[in-house]
């Protein structure tokens, strides 16, 4: 940590709602629900011009890093510095804020927009991060996530998640759509619509195809898409039902769930359909695989002990039975998700009647509850391990919620008029 | 058949209208081969399946919660229609298990077709040939009876058989 922040203890429970206006395709709305307790206080002044473009930069900004629970927005008052010489620090530091954004826009001959942004560390007056940049009108958006992620890594070390993308299902009425938007809700585009269920989306490891599950044709069968290019693929469709699919971490084949020799068990193929074998090995249901980062092992959740549960068995070239049982406490462990680090995963508990999302580590084996909704499914960890991605209700209607790993600060993400289910957050872009 | 033809026309335009990506036409008009001897009933004679006085008519077997045990209540229909493909060999069936709403999607998905298998491996003791019977999971996507409740999730709780041509 190059700079220390002033903890700040937050009393009240913290309600933001995200009130841009609705794109045509209306995005996701996102409120927050409490935050952590300690939340570091950052002043992010409107950059010059800002107002000539068609997107305020530093509100997508600051919208980021407050969604983290990370951060709080410290009021800039009408204060409007744009470069380090123009900065009073004891203005800031009378409002409590211990870092500072300034920067910059300009509207160019071309209808490019130049963007200058830096970090500011308050106590100790000096630059902690910054750039310079064109983009284009239409990416915008992407440029003010960017500036977040540097924000949020410089300041907390851990690496951000601003400019990722996220997969969904909706239902509206009988239509199904598989969605992809920005993590934040914004431009969300159907991937694949039609009037029959789709489930179980799952991002290739490079970000550029989602494997899924469609009943397009009376029974599950698994396809994966080319985001880029919309072409399809079905990579499991044996006779019986195909499902479950899991990217292994270098892409080139898949886990799917089968039942072509007879009960549901984990089965690996290639990403073109090809070469498929057997991987577990049980009388009962062995399903919904999720590999391991270093790809030589799976979690899964299988009924082998009398009620579902979940294990994990290693991923070698041959079919095996083995497999070491993870979770001990309830009667249904279900729907696991590896943490990118490797050393815990999230799922679902069935808890008093309720189903709600947990965490586990690998090494202590202690099984924290960090939900308390009636119903939520589908968990899934952002790549940066600090957020879990997931479904629940609120008065029938299937929305998406985020909750933080340590179970300190959730936000909802819902959905202007439908039912939404079945997330998958996507992995970090190529570049950076 | 006409009914048929609208819908896969209907499907065919949808899918021209939007650059959305849509199943293809092929995989809509696959399976929607119609036995035509088995489903047109002129006059009175109803086909055997059709016969609202035959067992053959019921298509649905239901479950106890988190069971796909087959309550020996449906055996009687579950070996008839067993019957009816072994003195049909051309007659195929695809077997649908069904589960409710509480629960994991992919775990029910799973449960459906342990319903299912329970209704096929039935059929196969009873004389019908394996090339005969695909049984499949529509977990929880397609409930019968939607609803938040134990009459909903009962009826839920099933596995149907339809005939090829249906």
């Amino acid at each position: 940590m190059p700079i220390q922040f002033r903890p700040f203890f937050c009393s009240i429970w913290f309600l933001v709602l995200w009130l841009i206006s609705a794109p045509l395709h209306a995005g996701l709305d996102i409120e927050i629900f409490g935050g952590g307790t300690t939340r570091t206080p950052i002043a992010i002044v409107p950059f010059s011009d800002e107002d000539k473009l068609q997107q305020s930069v530093t509100t997508i900004v600051g919208a980021d890093l407050e969604r983290s629970g990370l951060f709080k927005l410290i009021d800039s008052d009408g204060l409007r510095p744009y470069a380090p010489v123009e900065i009073v620090y004891s203005d800031w530091t009378q409002r409590g804020a211990s870092a500072l954004v300034i920067g910059r826009t300009a509207l160019m001959l071309n209808g490019m927009v130049e963007i200058e942004f830096r970090l500011m560390d308050v106590a100790r007056k000096e630059q902690l991060a910054g750039f310079l940049t064109v983009v284009s009108k239409t990416q915008l958006r992407a440029a003010a996530h960017r500036i977040a992620d540097i924000i949020y890594e410089t300041l907390t070390g851990d690496v951000g998640v601003f400019s990722t993308r996220i997969a969904y299902v909706v239902k509206q009425g009988k239509k199904y759509a598989l969605q992809v938007a920005d993590a934040d809700g914004f431009n969300a585009h159907s991937i694949m619509e039609y009037s029959e269920p789709i489930i179980s989306p799952a991002w290739s490891p490079d970000g550029s195809q989602l494997a899924y599950v469609s009943f397009e044709n009376k029974k599950p069968i698994v396809y994966v898409q080319t985001l880029r290019t919309r072409e399809r693929k079905a990579i499991a469709n044996f006779k019986g039902s195909n499902s479950a699919p899991a990217w292994s971490p270098d892409g080139k084949r898949l886990a799917v769930v089968l039942s072509v020799f007879g009960n549901s068990q984990i089965y690996l193929i290639n990403a073109d359909g090809s070469g498929m074998k057997r991987l577990s090995r049980s009388s009962g249901i062995d399903t919904e695989p999720s590999f391991s980062p270093d790809g030589r092992s799976i979690i899964f959740t299988s009924d082998r002990g009398g009620s579902p549960q979940i294990y994990r068995m290693s991923v070698t070239e041959t079919e095996s039975g083995m497999a070491e049982r993870l979770t001990f406490e309830g009667n249904y462990n279900v729907s696991p998700d590896f943490n990118q680090d490797g050393k815990s995963f999230t799922f679902i508990t069935r808890n008093n009647g309720q189903f709600n999302v947990a965490v586990q580590e690998f090494g202590s084996r202690q099984m924290q509850i960090l939900t308390n909704s009636r119903y939520d499914e589908s968990p899934s960890f952002a790549p940066n391990g600090k957020m879990i991605l997931y479904a629940t209700e609120i008065g029938g209607r299937g929305i998406l919620s985020a909750v933080s790993k340590d179970g300190q600060t959730r936000q909802n993400l819902s959905i202007q008029a439908g039912d939404i289910r079945e997330p998958a957050w996507g992995p970090l872009p190529k570049e950076n | 058949m006409k009914k048929i033809l609208g819908v896969l026309i209907i499907s065919l335009l949808s899918a021209c209208a939007s650059q959305t990506t849509k199943p293809s036409a092929e995989a809509v008009a696959n399976d929607e081969v119609i036995d035509s001897s088995a489903v047109e009933s002129d006059g009175v004679d109803f086909h055997p399946l059709q016969d609202p006085n035959s067992i053959l008519s019921q298509r649905s077997v239901y479950y106890d919660f988190d069971s796909y045990a087959l309550k020996s209540e449906y055996r009687e229909l579950v070996v008839a229609h067993a019957q009816y493909l072994r003195d049909n060999a051309n007659a195929k069936v695809l077997l649908q298990g069904n589960t409710d709403e509480r629960g994991s999607r992919e775990y029910n998905l799973a449960l459906g077709q342990r319903r299912a298998d329970s209704v096929k491996n039935m059929m196969l003791l009873s004389g019908a040939r394996e090339r005969q019977i695909e049984s499949v999971s529509l977990g929880e996507e397609k409930p019968r009876v939607s609803g938040h409740n134990e009459a909903a999730w009962r009826e839920n709780r099933r596995t149907d058989i339809i005939y090829q041509g249906e």
